[in-house]
């Protein structure tokens, strides 16, 4: 332990502390911008500095470690002086246009900007008023200021702060580095990697951890919005939402209500207010998802063979776009052992222009099937070619819960207002199996659910009984083996696709062997994940958003097995047959084309 | 009133001078991989403000220069521009009246011609071609890309083992780099912006003499996989110790009684003791490397049996050839060369030069090497004889500064012509024929040329020549190429067309340093290790002290001669190492580079090879 003074107050906190950790110890707020909590220290923004006795200039606390005895101060007037030059330098290249911006509210930058006195908000006419600062006001033009609109992140470098977040997200929760430092001097940036030109280049597979671990609104996903207001406004165009397991944990973020406090009905009631036909739930695909998965890692246990480097794969999930995207493009080896099953937002689509709209009279190329996801890869999974009715793509659009928040603000619609509006039939039932795919384990874990009832012909005493314990040290994931009537299944589970690679890695050096493991690329899964809210907070919200789903599979629904959910069973009845026949392989399974 | 008065400097000029200080410092130690485009730019500004502004060229063409640059940097930049600028450089080499217009307009032109890629890159894609390093400068500079912000943290905690096992993640011989390196890794020293550059040199040499004995990591799991490696010099033994911890099993062959190489058999002990090369030599054979000493390949065994007896065979046999003078009296007895005087001073088996008159003929660190032990020696009288300046010497400062002291002569600008032999075929004088220094070459190094002056006749006993080494490649004539004399390999260190066969060292480069040699070893085991198909990682995690706030402006810690007159009479160690004082100091000037600026972004588990 080491002792030292901050603001006069005795400070005791372990050894290796930085000051800033000291100073949350000690209850003294200090001021953040580029930093972020085990991901980000590079002290790059220089607003969290303080004075340290005995040193002629002032430190990072951020990254500066504590020694004993170390006498800190950290709201002098010359402490105070170099932050707000800092943030005056910040927004001297920053293109302030707080009311147009989508981080407008949960952006670090405009908090302090609020704070350190350099913009003012005018409630009246909802307008952000800048103070007059003492540099002249320089911002990038002419094509470096422009980013693809086609891309599904997209980037206004005059928003950009040079913090590195999205490098060290990319790098270090993905191990891909799509994002980095580029040129030097006064025209450095941040760019795609060794001028590569465009995200794709540099192996993106549009996970969004970049636009959620941005603290300003200079990274963002493609808004989609007006696709979706473009349907609603035609008559003749049927509007069907599906809405995934995580979307609902945090929808009212910003809308004002509290993370995980407004339930699917509520979202389902404010969507109908918006104009929307059908409301349904991605949880009841999941559970389709899980009737095709589980029946055919049945199947793959009786066949597995050792590939031409002797390795025995197991079988990998494929329900995350963006690992599927990164098994495409970098893992050559891994691609054949994918699921063939299609994620459950596409088997809704292909369910929902196919079986739903004959039950329902709506001519297939009449329908408008978007989903609001949790996700920004979903918006590059809607576009590949999967069409259960030719020339019709399965889904048209993909929106990320932002955009949902962004739509009913824009539309008006007070959350805490409008009434619960029940989820339409059939496609809305769901169990809690379905549910918590939307958090890592989930996929596997209802998997196994239903999986056992499959070989067993009965339910496990008890749903949770399938406990996955930590891997070990240097083992960033969670693993198990049980036992399916005589049959030994050894999974494992893992979130972020850096550890993904220490998982395959592992699997290719023959040091771990395994039957069945969950990939999702999004840390925590797709509660984490990168179309979800950002509260400005600056702390990863995935673990605490899955707990949300958690709590729903325990509370909310009596169904906790997929093979229950009574609407798949009809499906099955007077539609597919039975999971992998020749129909469902048709409209449900996927080969993973490059 | 006065006629004239006696002018003080003015508190202006101190100014002056401070700021051309720092600019200087800034200067020399420029991170190379910044933008050559920005570079120029800030150059020619920088060279306006010397401009008097009396002519054309300098006053307008420097300031149209320089707006056409930041044209270029703001991605607005055309080819046109390019060309316009190359003609207004020449322009203005061409026509500028004094040497501050056409040398700016000098620095302009090879900029253009040096940098032309980079040009052009931010005039085609509008984006630069160089990457920000985020290692620290020492670290980007160090040929074996030690972690030297992190040895030093660990020296300044007190930690010597730490610092050591550092070192050796990526060098295996802390020991000898302590002693001789030629640390490159000081020319870019961030500390030189601030004072001088840390002596990292110094404070290796104290952790390797003051940390306790300790044993190299365990190997991995043996592999099963046999490496020849030919040439027990620092890049054999670099590349041995880690294909060793890899789980390999290795063999050295050498041709001598001892490991080491040139660094036991071509530097002299008052320069690094034989017991201090033990050390690391002995730490690298804890390992369980096999070795075959006295036994040289080609001649005590075949290549081919080297090569079927393994899986994988590296050469690193070094540059133990001498070259000659190539002139008259070159056979006579008392010629020798610096290799086979160095060799028999390395085996306890030395020249008497008892009473000698001892000439040496060259200029690097090796002619110095010679210098110095000829002295010691017992040789009445020793001159170094180089053909160009002393300040054209490729050894060290030092080393010919401490000859000096040592009573040494250095004569400089005389060109060997021939020797002169008595009757009985014994050396009689070096006759030399003085030059002057001339004109300066493309490689900025002034040439000589004979002097209008007549010859002159230098008598001694004995001439040592150290103009260089050759590499003995007639035993793997058949397996490898060469060119220029060195063996042609890969920059991975394979041999083209021959899988499994690997080269490096002097072998490869041709006479150079210890920590070149070294960082060739590393790449070889690396490449050797990928060839057999694996990926062993041999770091050894050390925990790195949390960056220190650096001391104030402190002066560099030197290390201390031993009396020169002392010195020379022996071959025990010429200088003194730190004290744990100084080296607690010298580790506290360092800037944490690994911490602060760029090298934020970068963390250590990310750099592991």
């Amino acid at each position: 332990m080491v002792e030292l003074t901050i603001d006069g107050a005795r400070v005791e906190v372990e050894g290796g502390a930085t000051i800033l950790d000291a100073c949350r110890a000690a209850g003294v707020e200090i001021p953040t911008l580029c930093f972020f909590e085990g991901l980000n220290d590079i002290g790059a923004c220089r607003v969290c500095v303080v004075e340290v006795e005995g040193k002629n200039r002032l430190a990072a606390a951020c990254n500066t470690a504590v020694w004993p005895d170390m006498v800190v101060h950290t709201d002098t007037e010359r402490v105070r002086a170099a932050r707000k030059s800092a943030l005056e330098l910040i927004l001297s290249q920053h293109d302030l246009n707080c009311s147009y911006c989508t981080r407008d509210g949960s952006c670090r930058l405009q908090k302090l900007f609020v704070e350190y006195g350099l913009i003012e908000r005018d409630e009246t006419f909802d307008m952000v008023i800048e103070a007059p600062i003492p540099y002249e006001k320089r911002l990038i033009k002419g094509k470096r200021a422009q980013w693809k609109a086609q891309s599904p992140i997209q980037r206004k470098t005059n928003l950009c702060i040079k913090c590195g977040r999205c490098v060290a997200a990319c790098k270090r929760l993905e191990g891909i580095g799509v994002w980095d430092f580029v040129g030097s001097g006064a025209v450095s940036n941040v760019g795609v990697r060794d001028n590569l030109g465009y995200m794709k280049a540099a192996g993106c597979v549009a996970c969004g951890q970049c636009v959620t671990h941005c603290p300003t609104g200079a990274l963002s996903e493609r808004d989609d919005i007006q696709l979706l207001l473009d349907a609603i406004a035609d008559p003749s165009v049927t509007t069907v939402v599906q809405v995934a397991p995580a979307t609902r944990t945090s929808w009212g973020v910003g809308l004002g209500a509290e993370d995980g406090s407004l339930s699917i009905e509520r979202m389902a009631g404010a969507l109908k207010k918006l104009g929307v036909d059908y409301v349904f739930d991605t949880s009841f695909a999941a559970d389709l998802t899980i009737m095709e998965e589980a029946t055919e890692l049945l199947h793959v246990l009786g066949e597995r063979k050792p590939d031409e480097n002797g390795i025995l794969w197991p079988m990998f999930t494929s329900c995350c776009p963006a690992w599927v995207s990164h098994a495409k493009f970098a893992q050559p080896d891994v691609l054949s052992h994918l699921s063939t099953a299609k994620s459950p937002m596409m088997m809704f689509g292909a369910v929902a222009k196919t079986w739903f709209a004959q039950r329902n009279n709506i001519e297939p190329s009449r329908m408008f099937s978007v989903a609001l996801m949790p996700c920004t890869a979903k918006k590059t999974e809607v576009k590949l070619p999967m069409e259960a009715n030719e020339g019709i793509p399965d889904m048209d659009a993909s929106f990320t819960t932002r955009e949902l928040q962004r739509m009913l603000r824009d539309a008006g619609i007070d959350v805490n207002a409008v009434e619960d509006a029940p989820l339409d039939n059939p496609l809305g039932d769901y169990t809690g199996a379905g549910v918590i795919f939307g958090t890592t384990g989930g996929v596997m874990e209802a998997a196994l659910r239903s999986g056992y009832y499959f070989v067993t012909g009965e339910k496990p005493a008890d749903p949770e009984a399938f406990v996955f314990t930590e891997a070990g040290e240097g083992r960033p994931w969670k693993e198990a083996s049980f036992d399916l009537a005589g049959t030994v299944v050894r999974c494992a589970v893992t979130s972020g696709l850096a550890n993904a690679q220490k998982l395959l890695d592992a699997i290719r050096a023959g040091e771990v062997a395994y039957e069945f493991v969950e990939v999702m690329a999004c840390p925590s899964g797709c509660a984490g994940g990168g179309g979800q809210p950002i509260d400005g907070t600056d702390r990863e919200l995935g673990l605490a958003r899955g707990g949300t789903l958690r709590g729903i599979d325990r509370t909310v629904t009596p169904l906790r097995y997929s093979h229950e959910n009574p609407t798949i069973k009809v499906l099955y009845d007077e539609f597919l047959g039975e999971p992998c026949s020749e129909k469902a392989h048709h409209l449900l399974h996927t080969e993973h084309m490059l | 009133m006065s006629r004239l008065t006696i002018e003080t400097r003015t508190v202006d000029a101190a100014g002056h001078e401070r700021l051309s200080a720092l600019a200087g410092a800034r200067l020399a130690a420029l991170p190379p991989e910044q933008c050559p485009v920005d570079l120029t730019v800030s150059l020619t500004r920088l060279y306006l403000s010397e401009s008097c502004g009396k002519c054309t060229p300098c006053r307008v063409g420097l300031a149209a220069c320089a707006n056409v640059m930041d044209r270029i940097l703001a991605g607005e930049g055309t080819q046109a521009d390019v060309e316009n600028l190359r003609a207004t450089a020449r322009m203005i080499y061409d026509s500028a009246d004094c040497a501050i217009g056409f040398e700016a307009g000098r620095t302009l032109v090879a900029a253009l011609d040096s940098f032309a890629e980079d040009f052009a890159s931010h005039v085609e894609n509008d984006c630069c071609t160089r990457t920000v390093s985020a290692l620290a400068p020492c670290r980007e500079t160090c040929p074996a890309h030690i972690n030297i912000p992190g040895y030093l943290a660990c020296v300044r905690a007190g930690r010597n083992v730490d610092a050591l096992r550092v070192i050796r993640n990526d060098n295996p011989l802390p020991t000898v780099c302590g002693y001789v390196c030629e640390h490159p890794c000081e020319v870019n020293c961030r500390r030189a912006l601030v004072d001088d550059a840390v002596n990292i040199c110094g404070v290796k040499r104290y952790a390797a003499d003051n940390a306790e004995p300790y044993d190299p990591p365990a190997c991995a799991p043996a592999t099963g996989k046999r490496v020849g490696i030919v040439g027990g010099g620092p890049a054999g033994l670099t590349a041995a110790y880690y294909l060793a911890l890899m789980g390999h099993s290795v063999t050295v062959y050498d041709q001598r009684e001892k490991l080491g190489g040139m660094v036991r058999y071509g530097i002299p002990d008052y320069r690094l003791p034989q017991e201090r090369l033990d050390a690391d030599v002995n730490f690298i054979l804890k390992t369980g490397v096999d070795v075959k000493t006295n036994c040289a390949v080609g001649t005590d065994v075949p290549f081919a049996e080297v090569s079927k007896a393994h899986d994988a065979v590296y050469l690193s046999i070094g540059a133990h050839l001498d070259k000659k003078l190539k002139c008259e009296g070159e056979d006579a007895e008392g010629v020798m060369s610096a290799v086979a005087f160095l060799r028999a001073a390395g085996e306890g088996k030395p020249v008497d030069l008892a009473g000698k008159r001892v000439c040496v003929v060259g200029g690097g660190n090796v002619a110095m090497d010679c210098t110095r032990t000829a002295r010691r020696l017992g040789a009445q009288s020793v001159e170094c004889v180089y053909r160009r300046r002393i300040a054209d010497m490729t050894a060290l400062p030092e080393e010919i500064e401490e000859a000096l002291a040592e009573g040494c002569q250095i004569t400089q600008l005389e060109a060997p012509v021939r020797i002169e032999v008595d009757e009985a075929g014994r050396v009689a004088a070096l006759v030399t024929q003085p030059q002057v220094i001339g004109e300066i070459g493309r490689g900025g190094r002034p040439s000589p040329r004979a002097a209008a002056s007549p010859e002159r006749r230098i008598a001694c006993d004995v001439v040592i020549v150290a103009i260089g080494q050759a590499i003995d490649t007639a035993a793997f004539s058949g397996a490898v190429e060469t060119e220029w004399g060195c063996i042609v390999a890969n920059e991975d260190g394979s041999i083209a067309e021959t899988p499994g066969l690997f080269a490096g060292g002097d072998a490869v480069s041709g006479p150079s340093t210890v920590i070149k040699a070294i960082a060739a070893g590393k790449v070889a085991a690396a490449n050797i290790d990928a060839a057999l198909g694996f990926s062993h990682d041999v770091h050894d995690a050390v925990d790195i002290p949390p960056a220190h706030a650096a001391a104030g402006p402190c002066g560099r810690v030197e290390l201390k001669n031993v009396n020169y007159a002392q010195a020379a009479q022996t071959f025990d160690i010429a200088k003194l190492g730190m004290s744990a004082e100084e080296a607690f100091q010298e580790t506290s000037r360092c800037l944490r580079c690994d911490h602060h600026g760029f090298g934020a972004t970068c963390k250590e588990e990310e750099l592991v090879w």
